[in-house]
């Protein structure tokens, strides 16, 4: 279809050579020697855009992750030396990086499971709900989702606050007792992953609920009721029926969540800077960033380390894409 | 319009858009069983009020701390309600430096304002026009740039940082919005070129033969026909970027100081200036960041899970 629209008079069109409902990969042949040009000038500001910033930075960083580049060659001038495989070695065997990539990787992995198997339970339950509660719902789930992250954090971290903190304030009621009066949850590393986790979380959900229950909605009425007047009892219709009609979205939603987890950087930021000691809560993002300007070929390291990690991730998704595009 | 960028969900002969209120979602209500364990009615409607609060009250605790005086937010019994009303955080808020040498939320406001305007203005610019070649033109290597397109979405920002930090600095645009305004772009573009792209794809070619038939040219043929059943993709892909260049916090945290602050460092500064922290006015400053995101999200939630799944990558 797309291919006629550009010279409809152009070339006489037989059947044969252009199945019906497949770009006409076909026709390009003869297009391209027609007008091999006017895509390209199309394309032409995106791919220089995406050259100059995306393309050209990656050779660079791996370039540099080789060299011992530091922040006084580009004050002097000088070049660096080549290093092989040093800065990798580095990296991970003379720093803290291990720790925090595992605390990266676990963190991942929670908050994932966490939003999946919420952002399910929390769709199975709007389709359970009349529309006016359904609203209800989608409203609250809205407005946990457009926060700002930056805003989001800035607020549960003044919710946890030590001093005047509405969690203390409702645990010393609850309890009848002051034992929570400074009470500091973002000194401790596990409790401060608690926030994070809470704070993630509560932002993440309602993306992985809109879009299951989008998902939920392309279920067919008939098979449920076949099922179900075969016997199927609620989790039998889930797991048989549903779920080969979800699969799709559950993947989708599956990997982007796994990039995006990976990839936290203003959550664990700012609530560092609300009273996390920043070397025992790092992630990925976060310690990078704290390594500072200075090292470049060290922080290169770790950046191509990341890239991998993430493409490896990536590349389910993108296979996913293009298997349900037709190109 | 939001079947064409949402493959993977929107299928069915009635989309079920999870627009707000709009979805219908008949088959699994009408596959109750009667009897069977299954909660009651009232049972849900507890449930959906738990999970109602639990997402609004951070929201509404925002807004109640921006409107309670300073000196009831430090308070070891905190009040549910703005009972003492007031106005001076969001006074404060606006009025005071985030840190000593450090922007005012007005000159921050003004330099999110300008890059995210342009960037989704160039990046509509950049975005449509590719869409347009890749939906519409069969040409060698449209494969391999769409590939492209999803594969630099996963590229992350945040592993380059210090790379385009460098990269920038050789421009000295080290900054300076313009610097940012690049990176923000390039970070934007890939998803905007995906979902417009479902876009173009929706709006049948027929109908521009058709115009031509009637004696349009090939370009009014477009530009009549076409173009303006694009543009609600147009204005919400253009949301999209706004939204992603306003809450960008990374690379403006690198990139910028002193007077150049966009708003997210200007908060960051803000909540934790050395002094003891004006929480009042921290949350007055959170309230205002917020607002705009939430009324455009309101716009384009339905097309964010669909564009988003089939194949961003941008959280």
């Amino acid at each position: 279809m797309s291919a006629t629209l550009t010279e409809p008079d152009a070339a006489p069109r037989t059947p044969s050579a252009r199945p019906p409902g497949i770009p006409g990969t076909t026709s390009a042949g003869r297009r391209r020697k027609r007008q091999p040009i006017t895509p390209w000038l199309l394309l032409a500001p995106s791919i220089v855009l995406l050259g100059v910033m995306v393309v050209y930075p990656s050779v660079v960083m791996v370039i540099n992750s080789f060299t011992n580049l530091e922040i006084k060659n580009k004050m002097l001038g000088t070049p660096a030396d080549f290093v092989g495989f040093d800065n990798y070695i580095e990296v991970f065997t003379k720093s803290d990086f291990p720790a925090v990539l595992a605390r990266s990787l676990g963190l991942m992995v929670v908050l994932t499971a966490l939003i999946i198997v919420g952002g399910m339970l929390i769709a199975l339950l709007m389709t359970k709900l009349a529309k006016g509660w359904r609203l209800l719902v989608s409203i609250g789930l809205l407005l946990a989702w457009a926060m700002p992250p930056l805003s989001a954090t800035v607020v549960w971290g003044w919710i946890f606050d030590t001093q005047y903190g509405l969690v203390n304030w409702f645990l010393n009621t609850l309890t009848g007792t002051n034992d929570f009066n400074s009470h500091s949850w973002l000194i401790d590393p596990w409790s401060f992953m608690l926030v994070l986790t809470i704070i993630i979380v509560w932002q993440g959900i309602p993306f992985a609920a809109f879009t299951f229950y989008a998902g939920l909605g392309q279920v067919p009425d008939e098979v449920l009721e076949a099922s179900q007047l075969d016997g199927a009892n609620a989790r039998q219709r889930f797991r048989l029926i549903v779920m080969p009609y979800l699969r799709n979205v559950v993947t989708a939603v599956l990997v982007l969540e796994t990039i995006w987890n990976l990839r936290i950087f203003t959550q664990v930021y700012a609530l560092q800077q609300q009273g996390g000691i920043a070397s025992e809560t790092n992630v990925l993002g976060t310690y990078l960033f704290r390594q500072g300007l200075g090292e470049f070929g060290v922080t290169a390291a770790i950046g191509v380390f990341m890239v991998i990690l993430l493409m490896g991730i990536s590349y389910f998704n993108v296979r996913n894409t293009l298997k349900e595009e037709e190109l | 319009m939001s079947t064409q960028i949402t493959p993977a969900v929107q299928r069915a002969e009635e989309p079920a858009r999870t627009d707000l209120g709009v979805v219908g979602t008949r088959a699994l209500r009408g596959a109750r069983r009667p009897g069977g364990k299954r909660l009651s009615r009232a049972g849900y409607a507890a449930i959906a009020i738990v999970v109602f609060v639990c997402s609004v009250f951070p929201v509404y605790w925002m807004v109640n701390m921006s409107f309670t005086p300073p000196n009831k937010i430090i308070s070891r019994d905190p009040s549910l309600l703005p009972l003492e009303f007031t106005w001076k955080n969001y006074v404060t808020a606006w009025t005071r430096e985030a840190a000593p040498g450090q922007t005012d939320f007005p000159h921050a406001l003004a330099s999110s304002l300008g890059v995210a305007i342009a960037v989704v203005i160039v990046c509509a610019l950049f975005a449509f026009l590719a869409s347009i070649a890749i939906a519409r033109f069969a040409f060698r290597g449209r494969v391999v740039f769409i590939v492209s397109v999803l594969v630099v979405q996963m590229v992350p920002g945040e592993a380059m940082m210090f790379t385009i930090y460098n990269m920038v600095d050789d421009w000295r645009l080290m900054n300076t919005l313009v610097g940012l305004f690049i990176v923000h772009l390039a970070s934007v573009v890939p998803f905007t070129i995906w979902t417009l792209r479902g876009f173009v794809k929706g709006v049948p070619a027929d109908l521009e033969e058709a115009a031509q038939i009637d004696g349009c040219t090939k370009s009014q043929a477009f530009w009549r026909v076409t173009f303006p059943l694009l543009a609600p993709g147009l204005v919400s892909t253009g949301i999209f970027a706004f939204i992603q260049s306003w809450n960008e916090f990374l690379m403006a945290l690198l990139f910028l100081k002193g007077y150049n602050l966009t708003l997210p460092p200007w908060l960051n500064s803000f909540q934790s200036a050395t002094e003891a922290t004006n929480w009042g006015a921290v949350m007055a400053g959170s309230t205002l960041i917020a607002l705009p995101v939430v009324i455009f999200f309101l716009f384009v939630q339905g097309r964010m899970t669909g564009g988003l799944v089939s194949g961003a990558v941008k959280g």
